[in-house]
C-alpha cells in the first residue's frame, strides 16, 4: 500500500506490514479464516556465530552509527482522497462508482442528520432536552464508513457517530426518544442525550467515559472471529480519546490477538477546547499504528468516497486476514463540543467558517451529484423542506410522549431483581405516595 | 505499573541456598556453627489451620484437589461444555503463576486459552467485549492488587452495561478471577483484599470462596451467572487447602451465606481465609469461655445475604465481623450498618469488627497486622462481658 511504503521510507527501516521475524523461519499456514500460526510458537535457536541480533524482542540488523530516528511530523503520513474540495474526482480509478441511488442515499442521510442536529440543538437551547451534541462537519466520516460495512458488523462508538446509526436505519423517533428520554427510548431513559444504542442495528450503546470502547471492540472482534461468520467490528473514537490508556490497550490487544477490527479515528482538530498540538506531538493517530504492528492509513474525512474506499478495503482485509486496521479520518468539528460549550472561547469564527463554507462533506458530495445531473436546485429545495418536516413531526411526537415508568429506575441493574434493591424500590414507592405533590408524577407513565 | 516484580510464590518451606549451575552462582555455604535457620530467618507458620469440609456425596465421584486444582477443574468443565468460553490474562498459557490454568491450553487450544499483553485495563476491557459479543469470557488478573487499572472498565463499564443500554446489551458472560488476600510475605502489593471497593458498585457480583469445594462450585456459578462477576481466590489456600472435590461440574448458589456451625451466643461472620481463623476462634471460645459461636461464611460479598446474617444476630444478639482488609470502609462496616438497622433491639453489645489496620499491608509486620485468632478471641470476650 502506498501509505505503508512511504512509511518505510520515512522510518528507514525494513518495515513489514505483516508480522514476520527476520531471524526465524517464519511461515504462514494456509490463510484460513482460522488462526495464523504466530512465530512465537516456533522454538527460536540462538546462534552467536551469526552477526545478526539474536534478541527475542526485536528483529532488525545491527548498525554502528549513533542516530536517533526522526519522528516525521513535518511531512507526515499523506491524506488519501478521491474528490477535490469541489467534488471533482481526481483519479478516476479511485471513484467507487456507486449507483445514483446509493449516492443520493448518502446525501440524504448526511443532510437529514444535519437537519436533526439543528433542531435538537435548538431544542436544548429552549430547555426541551437537557443536552445535545451535533455532528456538523463530520457527516462524511459517518456515512462513508457505515456504507462500507455489513449491517451485521458490530459498531462501538464514542458519541459523535449518529450518522452511522442513521445510515443503518435508526428512526428519527428513536433518536428523539433517547434525547427526550421518553417512554419510547430503547435505553429506558437512563442516559443523557446522544447516548444511543440499538441491538437490532448492531450499534453498542454509547457510554460517556472516553476510549473504554476500544479494548472492548478488540474483545468483541476476537469473539466474532471465533464464530467464523464473516463479521467485522468497527470502533470509532476521536483523536483526544486516542490519548487514553484504553486506546493503547485496545490497539495492542487487537494486534497481538489478531482481531478482525477496524479502528476509525475521527481527528476533528479539537477535544473540547484542546487543539491537536496539545493532544499529541507525533504525527497524529495514524503514525501510531505501525508501532503496534498495525496497517494504517490517513484519509480525508470530508471526502465520503475516500472514507468509503478505505473502510471497505480495511473491512475486507480485516476479515480475510484477521488483523486490525487503523483509519485516521481527518476532518473538522464545525460545531461546539456540545450544548455546554461555546467554542468561540478558543477558536476564531473565521476558522470555523472556512470549513463550513469551503471544505464540507455535504457540499462536496452535492457538487459530485450535480456534476452528474443527479441533483438539482429544485431537488435540494424540496428535499430540505421534506426532511425538515419529517424531523419536526418526529420532534413533536417526542415532545408529547410521557417519560418511562419510574419502576425502570430499579430494573436491569442485574439480570434479576435482588431482594435489597426490591426493598429500596418499595421504600421509594411508599415515600412517593406520601409526598406525591413534590414529585413530577404526571410526566411519567404509570 | 503492575509490571514491577511479580513474586513466583514457592511453598512455605523454600530453602535459603541457591543451587550451582550454568548461571554461575555458588552454593551459599553456612558455617558449621550456624543452625540452618536462625531465629530471625525462621518464617512464621500460617496463622490458621485449614480444616477440609466433609466429602460431598451429592455431586458424583470426587478427587483430591487443592485450591488451584479445583479452579483448574472448574475451568476445564467450562471449556468442555461451553464452546464459546475463553480464558485469558497474563501468563495463563503456560499454566499461570499459580498453576490455575495448567494443561488447559494443550487440551482446548491456543485460541481458547491465551496470554494477553501486560495491561489490566486491556484485559478487562477485552473481556467485556468478548462477553458483549455473546461469548463466555474468563479474565485473570494476576494479583487482586493489580486490578485497579481496570477499575474504570469494571465500575463504569461492566457493572453498568445492562442498565445503561436498557437491557439491549450486557456483559453477564464476564467473570474476572484474581488471587486475593494475605500470604505471609506478600506485603503491599501481593496481599490486598479489595472487595470493599467493588462492593460499592451496583451491577457487579463479588464472590470469595473459603476452600476448594466451595471455589469450584462458586466459580462455576459465577461463570453461569448472567451478571459480571469478580471471583477472588485466597492465594494462601492455593496449595494449603486440600479437599475431596467432585470432578463433575456443580454449582453453589450465589448470595447465600452458609452457616458452618450453629451457636447461640455470638455470630461470627467472615469470608475466604478468615473463615478458618474464625473456626478456630469458635473452638477457643467454647473451650475457654464456654461461649457458643455461630460461624457464617458470607461467600458472596455483593449482593450479600442480609437475611441469613440478621436471622443469626436476632438469635445470638452479638456480631463479630472479621476481614484482612483495612477496617475503615471495609466490608464489615456495611454489614455492621445494615445489621444495626435491622436488629438494633436484639443487640446485646456493639457490633465488633476485627480487621486489618488502616495502613498499607506491611511486609515484616504482617504477624502484627492481620486479624488473628487472638484478636478475635479478645473481641468476643469483650462482647460477652459488655
Amino acid at each position: 500500500m502506498a501509505a505503508v511504503s512511504s512509511m518505510s521510507k520515512m522510518y528507514g527501516l525494513c518495515f513489514r506490514a505483516v508480522r514476520q521475524t527476520a531471524g526465524l523461519k517464519a511461515y504462514r499456514l494456509l490463510q484460513r479464516r482460522g488462526f495464523r500460526v504466530t512465530v512465537l510458537q516456533l522454538q527460536q535457536t540462538f546462534d552467536s556465530s551469526l552477526e545478526k541480533p539474536q534478541f527475542p524482542g526485536a528483529s532488525a540488523e545491527f548498525v554502528d552509527q549513533l542516530e536517533f530516528i526522526q519522528p516525521n511530523v513535518i511531512s507526515g503520513i499523506p491524506v488519501y482522497r478521491v474528490m477535490d474540495r469541489q467534488g471533482n474526482i481526481i483519479n478516476p480509478s479511485q471513484d467507487p462508482q456507486l449507483s445514483k441511488e446509493t449516492v443520493l442515499n448518502f446525501y440524504q442521510k448526511m443532510t437529514m442528520l444535519n437537519t436533526m442536529d439543528r433542531i435538537l440543538y435548538e431544542s436544548q437551547r429552549q430547555g426541551r432536552i437537557s443536552f445535545y451534541m451535533t455532528n456538523y462537519g463530520e457527516e462524511g466520516t459517518h456515512i462513508g464508513s457505515a456504507a462500507a460495512l455489513d449491517p451485521n458488523d458490530l459498531v462501538f462508538g464514542q458519541y459523535r457517530e449518529a450518522g452511522v446509526l442513521m445510515y443503518r436505519g435508526f428512526s428519527l423517533d428513536h433518536f428523539m426518544a433517547q434525547c427526550y428520554a421518553n417512554a419510547d427510548d430503547l435505553g429506558k431513559g437512563r442516559q443523557m442525550p446522544v447516548h444511543y444504542g440499538s441491538k437490532d442495528l448492531n450499534f453498542v450503546t454509547i457510554s460517556s467515559p472516553l476510549a473504554t470502547q476500544i479494548p472492548q471492540a478488540a474483545g468483541a472482534a476476537y469473539a466474532v472471529k471465533r464464530e467464523n461468520t464473516n463479521r467485522a467490528v468497527i470502533c470509532y473514537f476521536g483523536e483526544g480519546a486516542a490519548s487514553e490508556g484504553d486506546a493503547h490497550a485496545g490497539f495492542n490487544f487487537s494486534a497481538t490477538l489478531e482481531c478482525p477490527l477496524i479502528f476509525f479515528c475521527r481527528n476533528n482538530g479539537y477535544a473540547i477546547s484542546t487543539p491537536t498540538n496539545e493532544q499529541y506531538r507525533g504525527d497524529g493517530i495514524a503514525a501510531r499504528g505501525p508501532g503496534y504492528g498495525m496497517l494504517s492509513i490517513r484519509v480525508d474525512g470530508n471526502d465520503v468516497f475516500a472514507v468509503y474506499n478505505a473502510t471497505k478495503e480495511a473491512r475486507r482485509r480485516a476479515v480475510a486476514e484477521n488483523q486490525p486496521f487503523l483509519i485516521e479520518a481527518m476532518t473538522y468539528r464545525i460545531g461546539h463540543h456540545s450544548t455546554s460549550d461555546d467554542s468561540s472561547a478558543y477558536r476564531s469564527v473565521d476558522e470555523v467558517n472556512y470549513w463550513d463554507k469551503q471544505d464540507h462533506p455535504i457540499s462536496r458530495l452535492r457538487h459530485y451529484m450535480t456534476a452528474r445531473g443527479w441533483w438539482s436546485e429544485d431537488d435540494e429545495r424540496s428535499w430540505r423542506k421534506q426532511s425538515r418536516k419529517t424531523v419536526m413531526e418526529a420532534f413533536e411526537r417526542a415532545e408529547r410522549r410521557l417519560k418511562p415508568n419510574p419502576e425502570l429506575l430499579f430494573t436491569d441493574v442485574y439480570q434479576e431483581m435482588i431482594p435489597s434493591l426490591n426493598k429500596q424500590r418499595e421504600s421509594l414507592w411508599r415515600h412517593v405516595q406520601q409526598y406525591k405533590e413534590n414529585y413530577p408524577l404526571d410526566l411519567y407513565e404509570k | 505499573m503492575a509490571a514491577a516484580a511479580r513474586l513466583f510464590l514457592r511453598g512455605a518451606n523454600s530453602k535459603l541456598s541457591i543451587a550451582p549451575g550454568s548461571l554461575g552462582t555458588t552454593l551459599l555455604k553456612l558455617s558449621p556453627n550456624c543452625s540452618s535457620r536462625t531465629k530471625t530467618q525462621r518464617r512464621h507458620a500460617a496463622h490458621f489451620t485449614f480444616q477440609p469440609d466433609p466429602v460431598p456425596s451429592q455431586y458424583g465421584p470426587t478427587q483430591k484437589m487443592n485450591l488451584f486444582q479445583s479452579i483448574t477443574s472448574a475451568l476445564d468443565n467450562t471449556l468442555a461444555s461451553d464452546p464459546t468460553a475463553v480464558i485469558f490474562g497474563e501468563d495463563v498459557a503456560f499454566g499461570g503463576v499459580f498453576r490455575c490454568t495448567v494443561g488447559l491450553r494443550d487440551k482446548y487450544g491456543k485460541d481458547r486459552v491465551f496470554n494477553t499483553p501486560l495491561c489490566e485495563q486491556g484485559i478487562v476491557g477485552f473481556g467485556i467485549g468478548v462477553a458483549v459479543a455473546g461469548a463466555t469470557a474468563i479474565a485473570e488478573i494476576q494479583f487482586a492488587d493489580y486490578i485497579f487499572p481496570a477499575f474504570d472498565q469494571i465500575v463504569n463499564e461492566a457493572a453498568k452495561y445492562r442498565y445503561r443500554s436498557g437491557n439491549m446489551f450486557d456483559c453477564g458472560n464476564l467473570t474476572i478471577r484474581a488471587p486475593w488476600g494475605c500470604v505471609g510475605h506478600g506485603s503491599l502489593y501481593h496481599s490486598q483484599s479489595p472487595e470493599a471497593f467493588f462492593a460499592h458498585c451496583p451491577g457487579l457480583k463479588v464472590v470469595i470462596p473459603r476452600s476448594p469445594i466451595q471455589a469450584k462450585g462458586l466459580l462455576l456459578s459465577c461463570i453461569a451467572d448472567k451478571n459480571p462477576c469478580i471471583f477472588f481466590e485466597p492465594k494462601i489456600l492455593y496449595r494449603a487447602a486440600v479437599e475431596q472435590v467432585p470432578e463433575d461440574p456443580y454449582t453453589i448458589p450465589l448470595s447465600q451465606a452458609e452457616v458452618l456451625q450453629e451457636g447461640s451466643d455470638v455470630t461470627l461472620v467472615a469470608w475466604g481465609t478468615q473463615i478458618h481463623v474464625l473456626k478456630e476462634v469458635a473452638s477457643m471460645a467454647q473451650e475457654k469461655l464456654g461461649v457458643s459461636c455461630e460461624v457464617i461464611d458470607l461467600q458472596t460479598i455483593l449482593p450479600w445475604d442480609i437475611e441469613t446474617v440478621c436471622k443469626s444476630v436476632v438469635k445470638t444478639g452479638r456480631l463479630l465481623i472479621s476481614h484482612e482488609a483495612p477496617v475503615t470502609g471495609g466490608f464489615a462496616s456495611e454489614i455492621s450498618s445494615t445489621v444495626q438497622e435491622e436488629c438494633f433491639l436484639n443487640l446485646e453489645a456493639p457490633i465488633s469488627r476485627v480487621c486489618g489496620y488502616d495502613t498499607p499491608f506491611p511486609h515484616i509486620f504482617e504477624p502484627f497486622y492481620i486479624p488473628d485468632k487472638w484478636k478475635c478471641f479478645e473481641a468476643i470476650k469483650k462482647m460477652i462481658n459488655y
